[in-house]
């Protein structure tokens, strides 16, 4: 068997990468072991757990769900985008820090994916919003209260207001 | 010693590494040469094995090798008891541990049969569909009770039942007790507990060096020395061979305390085998029957109690499912019989348990470990003796709680930690004070509730107690060095997977060491770094490990503090140690920097005094002579539909006393992850079992886990009842938040429906709305 090889040219945070991959190879793989951006996480590859989320041309989607060949011309951004080149945290990267929205980390880049697309189309959520934007991520270690806590900080921050 | 940062909800030092994707897990490893390994799982959960052919898969273009149980050779070995019983009398236990491949006979869905390796995990896994096994089905042990009967099959031929162990235990005469009772209440209660789904599922990679004879192992466990102290044993290597590292992991809550599970044991054998690099990466599906569980006890409980409600004795019969092997010996069984005294006198108890082979995945302990189970009994007796006896259910725990003056209070019988179960100090009634308080107990039975009734709202309330074993022995240590560039490096032996040992164990030396918490540099869990330990379980890693770290920073203090003395000529009392440099007090331009000192401890040239030790380190141990017990009480308020039996948290409150505190903003965040993973084993997590062993749900689209919508704000209050048991008095607190939920879900519902005067009683977890509707289904419409 010959492997369906297809060339891919995708811009993950900023940076333009061109690759070959198998047809039936996932994003999250490409990404991961291809690309070596081994921030984006796998934790389930059937699209329930939410780790692997990244943005395609700004849109929060699975990239367990998704196969490499299907990003090809697009622009993506992953948990290594999120920081300023200088190195300074996001407004939501701090805010998670400063209220204790992680503990093993696993689920954090998708969460963080997931929360800076939903920031961008939600200025002023209420805490039910953040709720129901979280809930297609999955996390066993903080109950998700500090996640809360840090998304609407996090929203308060970039709209230039105190919490 | 100044506390600058011990107490103190310091932000985390791990955070930045994890917040951009910097930091590395098991699958980030990536070595030159890399191998992908995959395994072929059994579909059957019994059955005769006759062949297992893997030739039409090693013609496969990409497929460099492939096994079967009989290619490893001397090799394949039953996995090591790795946690011996409890020296209890007459305690009956049948050893049998996991393969690293079914030989003769499959015991488990999923247990593996055949490995593949391949240039990619793609390819691997494709060469499994080329695998051809030849079986003999058997009908597969799945019910606990129907496993005993005479007419059941084996799980293992060479015993003559499925009895994996028989253990009783007692204090004072529960007969005696039954007959002075003015009520006995006995009911039947099944408790299921789920599986702990990390959302990083387990993995190894294994990398052998021929040429330096050195392996080194990445491995998502929770125990990097036992596990490398195994493997080096089984592969014919000195530990020191061998170096294990657990990199960050994705969450553990027990299952990656088990040890030498098949592919632990099965990667590096291949490593050397092949030459080259190997790794596994365990997929969902495979996480939900490769990886460890905990499952189903059913009790046969009775409690003798007094007319005014207060406990005389309980006797307990229960049986507990421990899967197809038992290496994890008692732990979980003993914990749910230990666990269920709580924080009550009980005068006289009588507990009997029957552990049980099934052709289920293997039982070891997840986050509570056996406790909830317990809990859930006496909790529930409490409940019903409450409702009998026109007692307030938060009275009656009141009239039963052990005084203040009693600590500490000697229950008599044998915990897991080998030692009596004694509760090294406590404080309970003020515990329960605050719950009710917070919860406003008072307003919502005093017309609250009543109130909403009158809206046609279904509200109800519960309380429930738990006392919680932990910071068990036997030892952990800590190495603490500071170096040239005046950071503070700490290595402990313990892996960490979110429990923030980055920080809790940067702030114990910081203070001791006059540093900035940033400046101390935590290593957990590399067996290079640091050569001895047990691992992180039984929520004992800021107890043990953290007093190992206070005691190697405390003689680096010493240490600092003599050799600026001498350099000064000068008293130590003289002497502060303060923002990484030691001065002389009242002359603060007169100082000499830690790394300055440390430089200076390991001269180049000259001579030293005798018996002078070079470096400013210290390598210290720390083993408590038993577990500190940590207690607490939870307080729910919940509004049930009716119709659907969804359950609607309006309130959820933690008051705990875990001694000690190192940081409040981790040791909440704890509880919280706990409370939502008891909320999930209370409402929404089953493992559903076909009578043939089958996981109907395993996904997790169908195993339900809670989301940020179940997960209710919590609001958590602390008392705090120092350990003397050691220095620090800290007591565990990993596990409190996961223990009482179950018992709290059953209160509240019942007395949200009113189902006690409808004489229904939910004397089982989990309580899924479905498993409601059933319960009630019969039951008079109105109270």
């Amino acid at each position: 068997m010959t492997p369906d090889r297809h060339e891919i040219a995708v811009t993950v945070n900023g940076m333009a990468y061109r690759s070959t991959a198998d047809a039936r190879l996932l994003l999250s793989d490409f990404l991961r072991h291809e690309l070596r951006l081994a921030g984006t996480h796998v934790g389930c590859e059937h699209g329930v757990c939410g780790a692997c989320t990244v943005l395609l041309d700004g849109i929060a989607v699975r990239s367990c769900l998704m196969l490499a060949v299907q990003a090809d011309g697009h622009e993506l951004t992953t948990i290594e985008g999120l920081a300023t080149d200088d190195g300074a945290l996001s407004p939501l990267q701090t805010a998670m820090h400063d209220h204790h929205g992680l503990q093993c980390g696993y689920c954090t880049p998708g969460i963080l994916m997931t929360v800076t697309a939903f920031l961008e189309e939600n200025k002023s959520p209420s805490e039910d919003d953040v709720r129901e934007a979280l809930s297609g991520n999955l996390c066993r270690c903080t109950g998700y209260q500090n996640i809360v806590d840090a998304v609407l900080a996090a929203a308060a921050a970039m709209r230039g207001v105190a919490p | 010693m100044t506390t600058r940062y011990f107490g103190a909800p310091v932000k985390r030092n791990e955070d930045r590494r994890l917040l951009t994707g910097q930091a590395l897990f098991i699958d980030d490893v990536e070595l030159p040469g890399m191998l992908h390994v995959a395994f072929l799982r059994s579909q059957v959960a019994h059955a005769r094995l006759k062949s297992v052919d893997v030739s039409a898969a090693l013609k496969r273009p990409g497929v460099v090798a492939a096994y079967t149980a009989h290619d490893l050779g001397a090799y394949w070995q039953p996995g090591p008891l790795l946690v011996p019983p409890p020296p209890i009398a007459g305690i009956v236990f049948n050893l049998r541990t996991q393969v690293p491949l079914a030989k003769d006979k499959i015991r488990h869905v999923g247990e593996p049969l055949a490995i593949i390796v391949a240039e990619s995990r793609y390819l691997a896994e494709d060469a499994l569909d080329d695998v051809v096994v030849d079986m003999e089905v058997l009908p597969a042990v799945v019910d606990i009770e129907q496993a005993l009967s005479q007419a059941s099959v084996l799980v293992h031929d060479d015993l003559d039942s499925n009895v994996s162990a028989h253990v009783h235990q007692s204090r004072g005469d529960y007969r005696v007790a039954a007959a002075r009772a003015d009520r006995i209440l006995k009911r039947r209660f099944r408790y299921e507990h789920g599986i702990s789904s990390t959302i990083e599922t387990r993995g190894v990679v294994a990398q052998w060096d021929a040429r330096a004879s050195q392996m080194t192992i990445w491995d998502t466990t929770q125990a990097p020395v036992f596990v490398r102290n195994g493997l080096a044993g089984v592969l014919g290597l000195s530990e020191r061979q061998v170096r294990v590292i657990a990199p960050f992991v994705g969450g553990g809550f027990g299952p990656k305390i088990m040890m030498f599970y098949p592919e632990e044991v099965a990667l590096p054998w291949i490593s050397m085998r092949l030459n080259r690099p190997v790794k596994w990466i365990e997929d969902r599906l495979e996480h939900f029957f490769a990886t460890t569980h905990e499952r189903g006890q059913i009790h046969d409980a009775e409690m003798a109690i007094t007319g005014d409600g207060r406990i005389l004795g309980i006797k307990d019969v229960f049986l507990h499912d421990g899967g197809a092997y038992d290496p994890y010996g008692l732990t979980v069984p003993i914990n749910s019989q230990c666990t269920l005294l709580g924080p009550y006198v009980v005068p006289a108890y009588d507990s009997t348990f029957t552990a049980v082979f099934t052709n289920l995945p293997i039982v070891t302990p997840y986050r509570g470990a056996g406790r909830q189970h317990g809990v859930f009994v006496i909790e529930r007796l409490l409940d019903l003796a409450a409702h009998e006896l026109q007692i307030d259910p938060a009275e009656i725990r009141r009239r039963n709680l052990i005084p203040a003056d009693a600590f500490p209070y000697k229950n008599e019988i044998i915990y897991q930690d080998f030692q009596p179960l004694e509760y090294d100090s406590g404080n309970y009634e003020p515990v329960l004070d605050k719950a009710l308080e917070v919860i406003g107990y008072a307003d919502f039975v005093g017309g609250g509730q009543a109130e909403a009734r009158a809206l046609g709202r279904c509200v109800g309330i519960g309380v429930a107690c738990y006392v919680e074993g932990t910071g068990i022995g036997p030892y952990e240590g800590a190495k603490v060095q500071v170096q040239a560039n005046g950071k503070v490096s700490v290595a402990t032996g313990i892996g960490t997977q979110g429990q923030g040992h980055f920080t809790s164990f940067a702030q114990i030396a910081a203070d001791q060491l006059g540093v900035d918490v940033t400046d101390v540099d935590v290593v957990t869990g590399d067996t290079d770094q640091f050569y001895w330990g047990a691992g992180t379980f039984a929520s004992r890693g800021a107890v043990v490990a953290g007093n190992a770290v206070n005691e190697a920073s405390r003689v680096v203090r010493q240490k600092a503090l003599k050799l600026a003395s001498d350099a000064f000529e000068c008293s130590e009392d003289d002497l502060v140690i303060a923002d990484g440099k030691v001065s002389i007090v009242g002359i603060p331009e007169k100082f000499i920097r830690l790394g300055e000192l440390a430089q200076r401890a390991n001269p180049m040239r000259g001579a030293v005094k005798p018996g002078t030790e070079p470096g400013l380190e210290s390598t210290q141990y720390f083993g408590p002579p038993s577990g500190a017990t940590a207690n607490g009480v939870h307080a729910i308020m919940v509004e049930v539909d009716p119709l659907t039996f969804d359950v609607k948290i309006l309130k959820y409150v933690v008051v705990h006393d875990c001694g000690t505190v190192i940081n409040p903003m981790i040791l909440e965040g704890q509880i919280h992850g706990g409370v939502a993973q008891g909320i999930g084993n209370a409402f929404y997590e089953k493992l559903s079992f076909d009578d043939q062993g089958q996981l109907l749900n395993a996904s997790l689209a169908d195993y339900l886990l809670p989301t940020a919508l179940e997960v209710p704000r919590m609001e958590l209050a602390h008392t705090t009842t120092p350990s003397p048991l050691n220095p620090l008095g800290i007591k565990g607190a990993g596990e409190a938040g996961a223990i009482p939920v179950g018992p709290l879900f059953a209160q509240a519902i019942e007395d949200a429906l009113q189902l006690k005067q409808r004489k229904v009683e939910l004397l089982e977890i989990p309580l899924s709305p479905s498993r409601v509707f059933e319960l009630t289904r019969g039951a008079r419409e109105e109270p």
